[in-house]
């Protein structure tokens, strides 16, 4: 039912895919302190790939995006989430509570929240993604 | 310690490794486990001897009060002592007699965990833990019954014991609570320091109640007894283990354990004296009925835990000490006779009694044991048996309420049992040899042992009372009665009352026993009267429970969709709108204060909403759903939420996406209800839709709770170093919730995946729907 | 604001479930669709609405300045539009599956288990 765009679209997503993978991690990465974080950031990210997805067909996308499988992206989101439990239980303090490192030299600021947004953000994504695929995948088995 | 005991249940876990080890021979190696653990409790004797108390603290649920706190007293130190020797002597039982079984590991899995369950529970300090292992020790015991689980009347009695002492949990559990919240406390000791205050509490009858249902159904007491006998249908070691050494006796250590905070009033005083003695009379008439054997030895199991119950109720200081004696002492005989009877199952093939006879020549060692531990049965000197009841005769002339009816049911009990103790040790063995279906010969050492043991325990204990009574038991009665209790056991007390009464009742009992076919015959003709007891109740209850079901599985369980829907909504309209109207008078206060283009946005909103009901193709229902989640983001826009305005953009992009690939696969809209349907949803709708109009504003209305988003606010940045507290929320206050949601969304993709992919390989290809055309 | 809103939740709600009682399985995802929306708009109007206040603190300060919108309603829905997502389309899937096997739109006709 969906093909393979016309001209337009498969250049715009060729343009846009990059451009709006770097946004959705620019809105992952300011997610603390300015609108975005994990969720929005995977939805946008979702979108990009469902763009390539519209262009180009599900081979293609799946060649974008190498080994990785959607499926796979879950469970490191999940695990990512899970992660983000655990250093806590090392200073002592209940479980889940966050932690702050300040990594010296960049001075970027590293935290359990930051990890976890990180998985939530892969999981949004995997899970939209593999929503996506596997109906577009059954689309171009069934006439 | 706690880890000493609970690492039973991994050795439970391992049994069937243990099982691929050993073979036949795991029932040995496993019994070392229970063995040792009775070591450890016996070297605990000298202190606890001394009066000590031993206390092993260990938190388990702090932040809820709740701790896996061990606590070893007399009375937990003898029921421990029970649980683990009895245990291993039942374990290296088991090897012999259910040799060969192919479901040997199961069985020991079970009856591990079981052991386990038991010895927390009487070890347990805190009410919760206690409960615990209460409920534990149901299901164990659920799981042991049914063990023959091919046989239908297995399965049945399991299913009934459970439901009776699960019910009777429940209301324990109910019970428990009530008292700990009466002693605002959730540790024994503490409880049981605090009997005054309980006593005059205002829960006082409630809990007792509650706390006296799950310990008679557990206990089998009259009216509940009837499972009990059912539970035979478990393999022998089980009998002689669950049902009446250890886990029928759980609810006479609650009732023992509890005696110092909640005994002593007249209501306790009544109850468990008067239910003991119909317990005990009740279950030695019936007892006399049978001639099965495993019958016979359960009916006098609930016959011993009346007399128990009655000996709590009667709570005078010879009452404690006749309790723990006769506690004793029907371990000792009763777990022999049980595993005896399992002997004679197993070698002759049959349970009926009358069916052998003058065994004796053949299996000369079960005929000596059987003798031994049935003449304590029967109470006869020089066996421990005959101390216990000489005490429990001693307590009964002490009582001062329903007196005569309780020394007359205690007579004639006694006597009943006698008849018991004779049928059991005499028939089989003496009198005229029978054919059996099983050739009979004598039993394996491994199934003698432990009713050996248990037996000469009984004789020892008679010969010599000081061994058993100086020490453990005058700690145990100590702990029953709350305050420090000598116990000076011997044979002879001189010629008194319960002496004469010993042997009158041995008088009427062989009397009995001589006239036992004819009486048997006679008692048939109450055979309609017995059907209807309280199994007859609890069957008509269980009937009851099915046709209810049926029926309300045919009326809300129709299978029809919008049945379902309308049922909730209507529900819903009714419960909601009836404390909203009702309860809280509606008042409002709210100004009105809108803005031109809110409005119009709202408008839209509302429109596109309504379009889509009335939309007549499924492309214009799409467009309508699409146009009314945008503006729903223009509105949170407008309204200071720039996440969610975003979130829903992304999401309606994607819904239509979704839609397009599977929407419109599916059929085209169609108009399949009548006119009459459609205006009585309408009505259903509007009135829903009206409710919630007013339910939210009345919630904006009333303030009950001072907000927690302040909090939110106040430490976003300080102590959360976030400056968009949206945010900060989903991934620091209110992690665990979004852990828990993100894993919700990757179960919906992994189930959409699933149920595209990974499909039936037999299903041919014609499963795909008919192509679509493009919609009207 | 707020009555206007309520009286807009209240024909969300009523539109969504004249749409679920409907026997068209089309019908019925479609009124799950406004149904979570509606359900949406509720909670995060529940604590009152607030004008041009986004819960967002300026650079520099430790706490926002002024009164600003609740910002928990606003986490709670946020995850709950993402999660009606899946769940919208699980159901979907879900119905198109049924429909493939039982070539019926008329969900009266889906009653039994076992076709």
């Amino acid at each position: 039912m969906v093909k393979s765009g016309t001209i337009i679209l498969n250049t715009a997503a060729r343009l846009l895919m990059p451009l709006q993978l770097l946004f959705s991690v620019f809105l992952l990465l300011r997610g603390h302190d300015e609108p975005g974080g994990g969720f929005i950031a995977g939805l946008v990210a979702a979108g990009a790939f469902t763009l390539y997805l519209f262009a180009f067909g599900v081979s293609a996308t799946k060649e974008v995006l190498r080994m990785l499988d959607p499926r796979d992206l879950i469970g490191m989101g999940l695990l990512l989430g899970m992660i983000s439990v655990v250093p806590a239980w090392f200073v002592g303090d209940p479980f889940l509570t966050a932690q702050w490192w300040t990594i010296p030299g960049i001075g970027f600021k590293a935290s359990t929240p930051l990890i976890f947004d990180i998985g939530v953000y892969l999981a949004v994504l995997g899970s939209v993604l593999t929503m996506v695929m596997t109906l577009m995948e059954v689309d171009k088995d069934e006439p | 310690m706690q880890l000493a005991v609970l690492s039973g249940f991994v050795v439970a876990g391992f049994a069937p490794l243990f099982h691929r080890w050993f073979g036949d021979r795991a029932s040995f190696v496993l019994a070392a486990y229970p063995a040792a653990l009775a070591l450890w409790f016996l070297s605990q004797l000298p202190a606890v001897m001394a009066g000590e108390t031993l206390v092993f603290a260990m938190q388990w649920v702090p932040s809820l009060g709740m701790s896996l706190t061990f606590v070893i007293d007399g009375l937990s130190l003898l029921f421990a002592l029970l649980v683990t020797g009895i245990g291993s002597l039942v374990l290296v039982y088991a090897g012999g007699y259910l040799k060969g079984h192919p479901d040997l590991m199961r069985f020991h899995l079970a009856i591990l965990a079981f052991m386990v369950s038991m010895l927390g529970l009487v070890l347990a300090d805190s009410l919760f833990t206690l409960f615990v292992f209460w409920e534990l020790t149901s299901i164990t015991s659920y799981l042991l019954i049914g063990f023959n689980h091919n046989d239908l009347e297995a399965r049945k009695s399991a299913r009934q014991g459970l439901f009776v002492t699960v019910a009777g949990g429940l209301a324990l559990m109910a019970g428990l609570t009530m008292l700990g919240v009466a002693g605002e406390s959730w540790s024994l000791r503490e409880l049981n320091a605090m009997g005054d205050v309980l006593r005059e509490h205002s829960l006082y009858t409630a809990l007792l109640v509650c706390v006296l249902i799950g310990a008679f159904t557990k206990s089998a007491q009259f009216p509940f007894h009837f499972w009990l006998p059912n539970a035979m249908a478990a393999p022998t070691p089980v009998s002689a283990y669950l049902h009446s050494a250890t886990m029928v006796k759980a609810g006479i250590y609650l009732l023992a354990r509890l005696q110092p905070s909640l005994g002593g009033t007249e209501m306790w005083t009544v109850t468990l004296s008067v239910v003991g003695a119909l317990t005990m009379f009740t279950g030695a008439f019936l007892a006399i009925r049978h001639t099965n054997i495993k019958k016979l030895l359960a009916y006098s199991t609930i016959m011993a835990l009346g007399t128990l119950t009655m000996l709590l109720g009667i709570g005078t200081e010879g009452a404690m000490i006749a309790f723990v004696t006769f506690l004793l002492a029907h371990a000792l005989y009763k777990g022999s006779l049980f595993m005896v009877a399992g002997v004679l199952d197993h070698e002759t093939g049959t349970k009926d009694v009358t069916a052998m006879g003058g065994l004796r020549h053949t299996m000369p060692l079960t005929a000596a044991v059987a003798c031994i531990a049935a003449l304590s049965l029967a109470g006869v000197p020089p066996l421990f048996g005959f101390i216990g009841k000489e005490l429990m005769f001693e307590s009964v002339l002490e009582v001062s309420a329903w007196r005569w009816l309780i020394m007359l049911l205690a007579f004639s009990a006694t006597a009943l049992t006698i008849v018991v103790a004779a049928i059991v040790a005499l028939r089989p063995f003496f009198g005229q040899r029978r054919e059996t279906p099983r050739v009979a010969h004598e039993a394996p050492t491994s199934m003698l042992i432990g009713p050996a043991v248990l037996a000469i325990l009984s004789l020892l204990f008679g010969l010599v009372p000081v061994l058993a009574g100086s020490g453990l038991l005058a700690a145990a009665a100590s702990a029953v009665a709350g305050t420090s209790v000598e116990v000076k056991l011997s044979l002879w007390h001189g010629v008194n009352l319960p002496l004469l009464m010993s042997l009158a009742s041995l008088a009427l009992g062989y009397l009995l026993f001589k006239r036992w076919d004819r009486i048997r015959a006679r008692l048939a003709c109450l055979d309609p009267l017995l059907s209807r007891g309280p199994e007859a109740g609890y069957d008509a209850l269980m009937d009851g429970v099915v046709v209810i079901s049926e029926w309300q599985t045919r009326v809300l369980q129709n299978g029809y969709m919008r049945n379902y829907i309308m049922v909730m909504i209507v529900t819903l309209i009714a419960l909601v709108g009836n404390s909203l109207l009702l309860r809280h008078a509606p008042q409002f206060h709210i100004a009105l204060d809108v803005q031109f283009h809110e409005a119009v946005v709202v408008g839209i909103m509302v429109m596109a909403a309504l379009f889509a009901t009335i939309a007549r193709s499924r492309l214009g229902a799409v467009v309508s759903v699409g146009i009314m989640g945008f503006s729903i983001a223009l509105i949170f826009i407008l309204f200071s939420a720039p996440d969610l305005a975003i979130t829903q953009l992304l999401v309606e992009t994607l819904t239509v996406i979704l839609l397009v690939l599977v929407l419109f696969r599916l059929p085209r809209f169609s108009s399949l209800s009548t006119p009459l349907e459609r205006v009585r949803d309408v009505v259903v709708a509007g009135s829903l839709g009206t409710l919630i109009t007013l339910l939210v504003l009345t919630s904006w209305s009333i303030d009950q709770f001072v907000p927690i988003s302040d909090y939110m606010i106040a430490n976003s940045a300080t102590l959360a170093h976030g400056r968009n507290i949206v945010n900060v929320i989903l991934v620091d206050y209110r992690a665990l919730d979004t852990l828990g949601e993100i894993f919700v969304l990757a179960l919906a993709a992994i189930g959409v995946f699933a149920m595209l992919k990974l499909r039936a390989p037999e299903k041919p290809k014609n499963s795909a729907p008919a192509k679509e055309n493009a919609d009207g | 604001m707020e009555p206007v809103m309520a009286i807009a939740i209240g024909l969300l709600y009523s539109a969504a479930i004249f749409l679920m009682l409907r026997r068209s399985i089309v019908k019925l995802v479609i009124g799950l669709m406004l149904l979570t929306n509606a359900a949406n708009l509720l909670i995060f109007t529940s604590a009152g609405m607030t004008r041009g206040a986004p819960p967002l603190i300026p650079e520099g300060m430790l706490a926002p300045e002024g009164v600003v919108a609740d910002p928990l309603p606003q986490a709670v829905v946020l995850t709950a539009i993402v999660i009606a997502f899946g769940v919208l389309a699980f159901a979907v899937v879900l119905i198109r599956r049924a429909y493939e096997i039982v070539k019926a739109d008329d969900l009266d006709k889906m009653k039994d288990t076992d076709t």
